[in-house]
């Protein structure tokens, strides 16, 4: 039996992981969501604001990271929207912009009142990276001319009057790496003291926790960060739990369904990792280590 | 000489001087976005090379008929789909304001080809790259994760913590031990329990007993019924016993673990890191460190 385990087929692995997913996607398995302090954090930097704040949203991640990312890039979305706060996206990965775009279409939907231009807008992808924020953060317009659809930022009422970054009253990050949440905070959050919050991917978490509480002031790591945000949400706009946004293209709960197959992977995860140990420990009482 | 050396070193000293300047002399921020300006633009340059060389590469492995040959005409045949798709706008539609003009059309328009391309074959297929990865480290941490000395049981014990307490079963297996609402549910009838929840939140919060809030009521203003429970509620919230158990419920150690010994680690060497940037930006500055002209000295 130990000679059995000790040479377990990677592919064996492979099919418990693969079935260790798919089975609680497939039976919509949903572990109650924990809401920590962090998430509530995140959330109250969102709500605390006065109606109608300026809030700037960059998505900096691509389709790789949208497991984890999407579901809270759409959360913040639709928190905003409920706070009926400006909405200026923007993103510094090329291929966050499609994102965006997801994102207005959930706005054009679900908030048919909201109007381009007047309460959310884009300025799309620019390169350069820390560069870009280190412009904006002093001079908007010598940077972006036009929108993400071509528009003159003059004739576009929520940029019209736009000077620079320093406008906004709140920054937020979604990040999966660089750059992202960490220039974020080094060019825009600290030299011009622009409140900030952060969603990020669960390995760049352990990286932003040095920057909390200041100038970060919440952070949501990875899928667990984002039901716990959504779980939140849930409580303070109860309609988010009716089904029209349950089952919603981009789901008012989709981190928390996501939940379930982390679950069961990290249960797995554990009993490999002990199953292991058992095998080292007992070939090494035996010397065989 | 000077074009090769000595006007390279002037730029990068004046510059390097210039972006310090602009953290601490409001004056000079201006300059210092108009730098920051011409880096864009030598970085969007920058793409060119990076084409030119993916080109080369590609095309040497494919006449000298390297192994593997066949990907990387099935790269080139991606990169020129995508780039005349894009660069031409194929099959997108005008914007409103310039209906005659299909080169105003938006990079990104759902439906258009290059959309298609993206949501179809760039979105699944960097999805399945991310996803392939818990399977790898299904097995790497199976065959490899071994408590073999001290520093390697510690590591392990750590990422026991932490992969537990990231999800609902940390809650579950440390369900035994007690929370607020555990205490709130056990030691206080159904009319007294929000009132006590509110004060336990606050007071976990770091909120001083005499500067609480319920429902809009300060402390001073509270019946003497709710002063003995809020005082009850936050003497148990703050005895040694409560701390102790509560702190060892997996999602609080998890907590614990990120905010102590995670975040002063990670200070450490972003400080450490932060020093030696500090000192390799001064030598080039200064003109010490030439290595970047490309030159041994």
């Amino acid at each position: 039996m130990l000679n059995l385990l000790r040479n377990l087929d990677r592919r064996l692995i492979f099919l418990i992981m693969g079935l260790a997913v798919a089975i609680p996607v497939l039976l919509r398995f949903e572990p109650p969501s924990e809401v920590t302090m962090m998430d509530r954090n995140v959330f109250d930097a969102v709500e605390d604001l006065p109606d109608g704040s300026r809030v700037l949203l960059s998505f900096d991640f691509d389709p790789g990271s949208q497991g984890e990312l999407l579901p809270m890039a759409m959360s913040f979305t639709r928190h905003l929207a409920e706070k009926k706060h400006k909405i200026y996206f923007m993103c510094l990965w090329p291929l966050g912009e499609p994102f965006i775009e997801d994102a207005m279409k959930l706005l054009e939907e679900e908030y048919p009142h909201l109007k381009y231009g007047e309460d959310y807008m884009s300025f799309g992808y620019k390169p350069g990276g820390e560069a870009v924020i280190k412009n904006i953060i002093v001079d908007w317009k010598t940077l972006f001319i036009t929108d993400s659809r071509k528009q003159d930022l003059d004739e576009i009422p929520m940029t019209a009057k736009l000077k620079s970054a320093k406008a906004m009253n709140l920054l937020i990050s979604i990040s999966a790496g660089d750059p992202g949440t960490k220039q974020w905070i080094q060019y825009a959050a600290t030299p011009a003291g622009l409140p900030m919050v952060s969603g990020c991917t669960g390995v760049q978490a352990p990286l932003f926790y040095p920057y909390i509480p200041d100038p970060l002031s919440g952070l949501l790591a990875a899928i667990k960060g984002a039901a716990g945000y959504e779980k939140i949400m849930g409580e303070a706009y109860p309609e988010l739990k009716t089904p029209e946004f349950v089952k919603a293209r981009f789901s008012s709960t989709a981190a928390q369904q996501r939940m379930g197959p982390q679950f069961v992977a990290h249960l797995l995860m554990v009993a490999l990792i002990l199953l292991g140990n058992v095998i080292f420990f007992v070939d090494r009482s035996r010397g065989n280590a | 000489m000077i074009a090769k050396r000595t006007i390279p070193l002037v730029i990068a000293a004046l510059v390097g001087v210039l972006m310090v300047a602009t953290y601490f002399v409001p004056y000079t921020e201006q300059w210092g976005a108009d730098a920051m300006e011409m880096f864009i633009i030598l970085a969007a340059a920058a793409m060119v090379l990076g084409a030119g060389n993916l080109l080369l590469l590609n095309l040497s492995k494919i006449s000298n008929r390297r192994p593997g040959w066949g990907y990387a005409v099935i790269t080139l045949l991606a990169f020129f789909a995508t780039l005349i798709i894009g660069l031409l706008k194929i099959g997108a539609l005008p914007t409103p304001s310039a209906p005659g003009n299909a080169w105003t059309a938006p990079v990104v328009q759902e439906g258009s080809p290059f959309w298609w391309i993206y949501k179809y074959g760039l979105v699944p297929l960097t999805a399945t790259m991310f996803a392939m990865l818990a399977f790898y480290i299904a097995s790497a941490a199976f065959r490899a994760f071994r408590a073999k000395n001290v520093e390697a049981t510690l590591l392990l014990g750590t990422a026991f913590i932490v992969l537990l307490g990231q999800v609902y079963a940390g809650v579950w297996l440390t369900d035994f031990l007690p929370t607020l609402e555990s205490y709130v549910v056990a030691s206080f009838p159904d009319a007294s329990r929000d009132f006590v929840l509110a004060v336990g939140m606050q007071v976990k919060s770091g909120v001083p007993l005499d500067a609480i809030v319920v429902n809009g009521v300060a402390y001073a203003d509270m019946t003497a019924e709710h002063h003995e429970l809020a005082l009850q509620t936050s003497d148990y919230i703050g005895g040694w016993w409560y701390q102790l158990l509560n702190g060892l419920r997996l999602e609080n150690l998890t907590q614990v673990i990120l905010d102590v010994p995670q975040k002063a680690g990670n200070r450490a060497i972003m400080i450490g890191i932060a020093l030696g940037i500090v000192s390799t930006s001064l030598k080039v500055i200064l003109g010490v460190d030439r290595s970047y002209l490309g030159s041994a000295d």
